[in-house]
C-alpha cells in the first residue's frame, strides 16, 4: 500500500516536472516569436538606413540636394556617379496629392462619424459600418483601375486638362476615396467613447442636438479624431500603386491641379526593378523609401503625442 | 420666455440644429450610396465585358492568376499566423513592464503603419537580392506576412487580455500550469476571435499589390500537367514566379498594347477581387457576431 502511493506520488512528481518543462518550452518559444518581431522591425529600419544613406556616403550628394533640388537625373550604372538627384518634384508631389486628399476627405469623414454615432446610431452600426468596412477592404490597385478608367476621363472630358486627364486632381480625389474608411472608423471610435454624462449634461443645459455635438462631443473626441487624420494621412502617403496608375508620372511641379506630376511611391514602384543594385539611381530610390519610413516613424510619434496629451487632459 | 432676444436665439440654434440634421443625414447618404455604386459599377462592369476565356488558365484568362493569390496568401498564412499568435500569446500572458515590452508594442506599431512598398522593397533586398533568387511566391508570401504580423499580432493580445479572468484562475486552481492553460483554456476560448483576425489579414493578402511588385514577380508561367515540385513551371513550387491577380491588374495597364483583352481581364480582376473582399468581410463579420452572441449568453 505505502509503496504504491509512494510510487503515485513519484509519477505525479515527474508529471509536474514535465509539465513545467512543457510549460518553459513554451514560454521560451513566444518569446522567442516576440524578440523576433522586434529584430525584423530593427532590420527593416537598419537595411532602409544603410541601403538609403549611401546617396550621401557614397556617391556624396547633400541632403539639401535630395531634398530641395528639382533637378532628377541619376546615372544608372553600378559604380558610377555624377549625376543629380534632386528629389523636391517627388516630394512636393506627394506633399500636394496627399494635402489636398486631407482636405477633401475630412470634413466628409468627419461628418460621416457622426451621423453613424450621434444622429442615426442604428442605421450606423447596422449599415454604415459594414459598409464602411467593406470600403477599407477594397484593394487599393482596383481603387486606382477605377481612377484610370473612370475618373481620368472624366477630368479629360470636363475639364479639357491638357495632359489627358492623368492629373494631381485625379491623385487627390483616389487618395481621398481611399483613406475616407480610415478616418471615419477611428473618429467614430473616439466619438463612441466620449462618457455620456458629457451629452446628458449638455443636452439637460437645454442645448440643441448640433451644440452637444459641436461644442461638447467633437471637441471631447478630438484626440481620437486627429488620430485617425493621421492614421489617414499615414496611408495616403505610403499608397503606391494607385496614385501611380492616375498621377501621370511626369518630372514636373504640377502647374495647377489639373496637371500631372510624379510622387515618391509612384517613382519607387515605376523605376526601383530597372535600376542597377548600388547604383547612383538605386541608391536614390532606396533614399526616398527611407524618407517614406522617417516619414510613417513621424506619424507614430505625432499619434502617441496626442494620446498623451489627451489623457493628461482628462486626468 | 418672454424676452424676444433669448426666443430669436433659441429660433435661431433650432434653425441650425435641423440644418445640420439635414447635412448629416445627406453625407451619410451620399457615402452610403459611393459605395454601391462603385461596388456595382465595379462588379457589372466585370460582369459586362465577361468572356468563357477569362476562366481559363491561360494567357487570355486569370485563372493563374487566381491560383497564385490563394497559394501565396496560403503560405503567408502558414507562415504569419503562428508567428503573430505566439507573439500575441506573448505580449498578452508573459511580457512583464519594461523596456522589451515597450519595444515590443512600438515595433508592432512601426510595422503596422509602414508603407507597402517599403516592405516591397525590403523583400526584394533580402529575399531577392540577397538570396540571388528570381522573383518567386515564398518571397511575396514573406512580405505579406511581415504585412499581416502586427493585425495578427494585436489581434490575439486583445482577444486574450479581454477573456473574463474566471477562465484563467479556475484553470490555475484545477492545478493547470500557466502554459496548459494557455494552450487547453485560453487559446480555444479566443479562437473565433483569432480566426476573425486571420480572415481579415487573408482578405488584405489578397489585395495587396505594392509588395508584390518585386517580390512575387509580374509574368506567371504555369504547366498544369508538370507535378514535378522543383521544377519553375508545377503550379505547386513556391520558388517560381507567380503574380497575383491584384498585380495583373496593375501589368494590364502597362500592357495595354501587347494584350487587346487588358481592360476585360483588369475588369474582371477587379469584379472577383470585389466579390471576394465581400464574402470575407462578410465572414468575417458573421463569426463577431456569433462571438458576441456566445459571449452576451455567457455574462
Amino acid at each position: 500500500m505505502t509503496s504504491k502511493r509512494a510510487a503515485d506520488l513519484e509519477a505525479a512528481n515527474g508529471y509536474a516536472k514535465y509539465m513545467s518543462r512543457k510549460g518553459a518550452f513554451g514560454r521560451n518559444l513566444v518569446t522567442a516569436c516576440g524578440v523576433f518581431i522586434i529584430l525584423l522591425t530593427v532590420s527593416i529600419g537598419i537595411f532602409l538606413i544603410v541601403k538609403g544613406t549611401g546617396t550621401f556616403t557614397k556617391y556624396h550628394h547633400t541632403v539639401w540636394e535630395f531634398l530641395f533640388s528639382a533637378d532628377w537625373a541619376p546615372m544608372d550604372s553600378a559604380s558610377e556617379g555624377g549625376g543629380s538627384i534632386g528629389a523636391a518634384i517627388y516630394i512636393y508631389g506627394s506633399l500636394l496629392t496627399c494635402g489636398l486628399a486631407l482636405l477633401f476627405v475630412t470634413p466628409f469623414s468627419l461628418a460621416a462619424a457622426i451621423f453613424m454615432t450621434e444622429i442615426s446610431p442604428k442605421a450606423g452600426s447596422r449599415i454604415f459600418q459594414p459598409a464602411v468596412e467593406i470600403f477599407v477592404g477594397i484593394p487599393s490597385v482596383v481603387y486606382g483601375w477605377i481612377g484610370l478608367t473612370v475618373l481620368v476621363p472624366f477630368i479629360r472630358d470636363t475639364f479639357h486638362a491638357k495632359m489627358g486627364g492623368y492629373s494631381v486632381l485625379a491623385a487627390s480625389i483616389v487618395l481621398a476615396v481611399m483613406i475616407f474608411p480610415t478616418i471615419t472608423t477611428v473618429a467614430a471610435d473616439a466619438i463612441r467613447g466620449v462618457p455620456s454624462d458629457f451629452r446628458k449634461a449638455a443636452y439637460g443645459m437645454g442645448s440643441t442636438r448640433w451644440q452637444v455635438i459641436n461644442r461638447v462631443v467633437v471637441p471631447a473626441a478630438s484626440p481620437g479624431i486627429f488620430t485617425g487624420i493621421i492614421l489617414g494621412l499615414a496611408r495616403a502617403f505610403g499608397e503606391a500603386l494607385a496614385v501611380a496608375m492616375v498621377i501621370g508620372k511626369t518630372r514636373a511641379f504640377p502647374k495647377g491641379l489639373l496637371w500631372p506630376t510624379n510622387n515618391l511611391t509612384a517613382a519607387i514602384a515605376a523605376d526601383m526593378g530597372n535600376s542597377a543594385n548600388g547604383g547612383e539611381q538605386n541608391l536614390a530610390l532606396w533614399t526616398m523609401a527611407l524618407l517614406l519610413f522617417l516619414i510613417s516613424m513621424l506619424f507614430i510619434f505625432l499619434i502617441h503625442m496626442i494620446s498623451r496629451k489627451g489623457s493628461e487632459k482628462h486626468a | 420666455m418672454r424676452d424676444p432676444v433669448m426666443r430669436k436665439r433659441i429660433d435661431r440654434a433650432k434653425r441650425v440644429d435641423s440644418a445640420m440634421t439635414g447635412v448629416f443625414y445627406s453625407v451619410g447618404g451620399f457615402f452610403l450610396l459611393l459605395l454601391l455604386v462603385l461596388a456595382g459599377y465595379i462588379i457589372s462592369k466585370g460582369l459586362i465585358d465577361f468572356y468563357p476565356d477569362l476562366l481559363t488558365f491561360t494567357k487570355k484568362g486569370i485563372g493563374n492568376q487566381f491560383f497564385n493569390t490563394v497559394y501565396l496568401v496560403f503560405l503567408s498564412l502558414v507562415i504569419s499566423v503562428p508567428l503573430g499568435v505566439a507573439a500575441g500569446i506573448y505580449m498578452a500572458e508573459y511580457a512583464k513592464q519594461g523596456k522589451l515590452t515597450t519595444f515590443l508594442q512600438i515595433s508592432i506599431e512601426s510595422l503596422s503603419s509602414l508603407p507597402s512598398i517599403v516592405v516591397g522593397l525590403f523583400g526584394y533586398l533580402v529575399f531577392i537580392l540577397m538570396t540571388g533568387a528570381k522573383w518567386n511566391l515564398m518571397a511575396g508570401a514573406l512580405a505579406v506576412s511581415i504585412l499581416s504580423l502586427p493585425l495578427l499580432t494585436t489581434t490575439t493580445k486583445d482577444a486574450l487580455l479581454s477573456l473574463p479572468k474566471g477562465y484563467k484562475e479556475g484553470s490555475m486552481a484545477l492545478g493547470a500550469t500557466h502554459w496548459r492553460t494557455i494552450v487547453k483554456v485560453l487559446l480555444p476560448a479566443c479562437l473565433p476571435r483569432i480566426i476573425t483576425g486571420v480572415i481579415l489579414a487573408a482578405g488584405r493578402g489578397f489585395g495587396e499589390a505594392a509588395a508584390l511588385l518585386y517580390t512575387a514577380g509580374q509574368s506567371t508561367n504555369i504547366n498544369w500537367s508538370n507535378w514535378d515540385i522543383t521544377s519553375p513551371t508545377c503550379p505547386l513550387n513556391p520558388f517560381r514566379p507567380g503574380e497575383t491577380l491584384s498585380l495583373h491588374i496593375w501589368v494590364m495597364r502597362t500592357e495595354g498594347s501587347m494584350n487587346p483583352n487588358s481592360a476585360a481581364i483588369a475588369n474582371f480582376s477587379s469584379a472577383v477581387l470585389i466579390v471576394m473582399v465581400l464574402g470575407f468581410s462578410l465572414l468575417a463579420r458573421m463569426l463577431s457576431k456569433r462571438i458576441n452572441k456566445k459571449q452576451g449568453g455567457l455574462m
